[in-house]
């Protein structure tokens, strides 16, 4: 293993301490319990937005912090979620009086500690709502399993329902906005390599060089399944398919497209996927308004992508183009 | 007479040695079914729990077991923070402030550690998780409380649990990370049976 840290057990809040320093202008770093807020948390009358996971994911979540999106992130350790301890003081700190929205992702950790958080936060008298992100197609059996995991969606919800909070709306309309996108998203991974997290050492899952992981989610956690390599538009038709199929896509409908990197693929091939993907909507008549092609929610190093189909309206895709001031997404200021 | 403070201490000391010294077995089990990170933080919660026993020496079991509550949940993160932590302040209640734990209050205890997982991770036995360790735990240790001794109830207890964690092997997820893998799940060891396990047998040995 070879990687750019001193101590295992430091990397995050090294991490973080460097983030901090690098975005000054725009976040505050609060380092024991670690949180990430706005530099001008709690703006008067917002609803706080507040999102959070484990570490290795970035730019998300501390990365999408700032003006039109979070006002506040909970980093845990490296694919660990935070604790209510970390979760309560930034819900509090980014609290107006006009409530806040926990964005929280579709895993059994997660949602159990944010659980335990809103209660915390609720007995302090500040009202919280949550927005369950569960967009991944991959998880095929939710009546078996702890349903779908929240992916690559949960970027989309933050920048939509963060331009719906910045623009003032109340706290059951951010929420509803939040579910609406969520509802209208889905995700579907592959990997073509493991990633390794610093304190265990070793690659999370064995692939061997001519295999991938289809259905993979974003812990480095093995996918449903292993295939043989295939090109980038077999792949590609491969993720496509289940998303459109579980979203009911129609001709005329119009999207946003997302292709996410996992961390360790270059820009080139996920345009290579955004390509093919584009064509697929085109053959089916769907229109593309959006979209969105890079790094944003990532598994350390790991090879791979997913690729996000958001079916938008006239206000999401209002929102979405609305103005955004953080370090990782950034536009119309 | 029964258990004491001293005991408590004891086996929240054997259960971080006990930790430490399965790190990295546990960071496999996690890994070929979840994301590797049980171990660490097991680890990391258990040297928590040491600190805070170290800086605010408990006066009573129950004392003990509400600390260690608190600090695994704020120390341990993801499921297991919770679902711990959870165990740990529910047997707390149960102890309350007695100097002294006899076997039916033990036993007790424990089904309520138990109670408290199910209730906060909402999986029943055979779902492949830590349920599936401390059911067997609480049962055996319910029928063994019932000759007095509070030794015969945590040997019980810890034996079941062991027995619980190896036969999660064969089963299939349907709870927690290791769920998605669908039947890829089954053949590995549940790493969170496997922790509550040894924290089981940490237990006895304290007692012994």
């Amino acid at each position: 293993m070879k990687k750019l840290i001193n101590d295992p057990r430091a990397v995050v809040d090294e991490s973080v301490e460097g983030f901090g320093l690098a975005h000054a202008d725009l976040v505050t770093v609060n380092a024991d319990p670690k949180y990430v807020t706005r530099k001008d948390a709690p703006v008067a009358g917002k609803v706080g937005l507040v999102s959070g996971g484990g570490s290795g994911h970035e730019p998300l979540h501390a990365g999408f912090v700032g003006r039109g999106m979070l006002d506040a992130a909970v980093p845990g350790a490296v694919f660990t979620s935070p604790t209510p301890d970390q979760i309560i003081p930034a819900t509090l700190a980014v609290n107006s009086g006009a409530g806040v929205v926990h964005i929280v992702k579709n895993y059994t950790g997660d949602v159990l500690n944010f659980e335990t958080a809103a209660e915390m936060a609720q007995a302090e008298g500040v009202e919280v709502r949550t927005v369950l992100v569960n967009d991944d197609v991959a998880v095929e059996d939710s009546l078996y399993t702890a349903g779908r995991r929240g992916v690559g969606g949960t970027v989309l919800v933050e920048k939509i329902a963060g331009a719906a909070a910045e623009r003032g709306d109340d706290l059951d309309a951010v929420a509803a906005i939040g579910d609406r996108v969520n509802q209208n998203v889905r995700t579907m991974g592959v990997a073509l390599s493991a990633c390794t997290v610093p304190h265990a050492g070793s690659p999370s899952f064995d692939l061997a060089d001519n295999e991938i992981e289809i259905g993979i989610g974003i812990h480095g956690e093995p996918g449903r399944h292993k295939i043989a390599m295939e090109n980038a538009d077999g792949i590609t038709n491969r993720l496509l398919e289940p998303i459109l199929s579980d979203l009911g896509m129609a001709m005329g409908e119009k999207v946003l497209l997302f292709v996410n990197g996992m961390g360790g693929t270059p820009l080139s091939e996920l345009y290579i996927v955004y390509r093919r993907a584009a064509q697929i909507l085109a053959e089916r008549g769907i229109a593309v308004e959006r979209s969105l092609v890079g790094n944003y929610i990532t598994s350390l190093e790991m090879q791979g992508c997913s690729v996000s189909v958001l079916r938008l309206d006239d206000e999401m895709t209002a929102l979405w183009d609305a103005p955004v001031h953080t370090p990782a997404l950034r536009w119309g200021v | 007479m029964g258990l004491d403070v001293t005991w408590a201490v004891k086996w929240l000391t054997l259960s971080a040695q006990a930790m430490a010294e399965h790190r990295v077995e546990l960071i496999e089990l996690d890994r070929a079914i979840g994301d590797s990170d049980h171990g660490e933080n097991m680890d990391r919660g258990f040297q928590a729990v040491l600190d805070k026993l170290a800086e605010s020496p408990p006066e009573t079991p129950g004392a003990a077991l509400k600390l260690t509550a608190m600090a695994l949940m704020s120390k341990v993160g993801g499921a297991a923070g919770p679902l711990y932590g959870t165990a740990f302040l529910r047997a707390a209640t149960t102890l309350g402030d007695a100097a002294y734990v006899d076997a039916p209050v033990l036993a007790a205890a424990l089904a309520a550690a138990r109670d408290g997982i199910v209730a906060r991770g909402k999986a029943e036995a055979g779902d492949k998780t830590m349920v599936d360790a401390w059911t067997p735990a609480a049962e055996a240790a319910a029928a063994a409380a019932a000759d007095g001794d509070t030794l015969a109830v945590l040997i019980a207890a810890a034996e079941a649990a062991e027995a619980g964690a190896v036969a999660t092997d064969p089963l299939v997820a349907r709870k927690g990370r290791a769920s998605y893998l669908g039947e890829r799940s089954a053949g590995h060891r549940d790493p969170g049976a496997a922790s509550s396990a040894l924290i089981l047998r940490a237990a006895a040995g304290a007692a012994a």
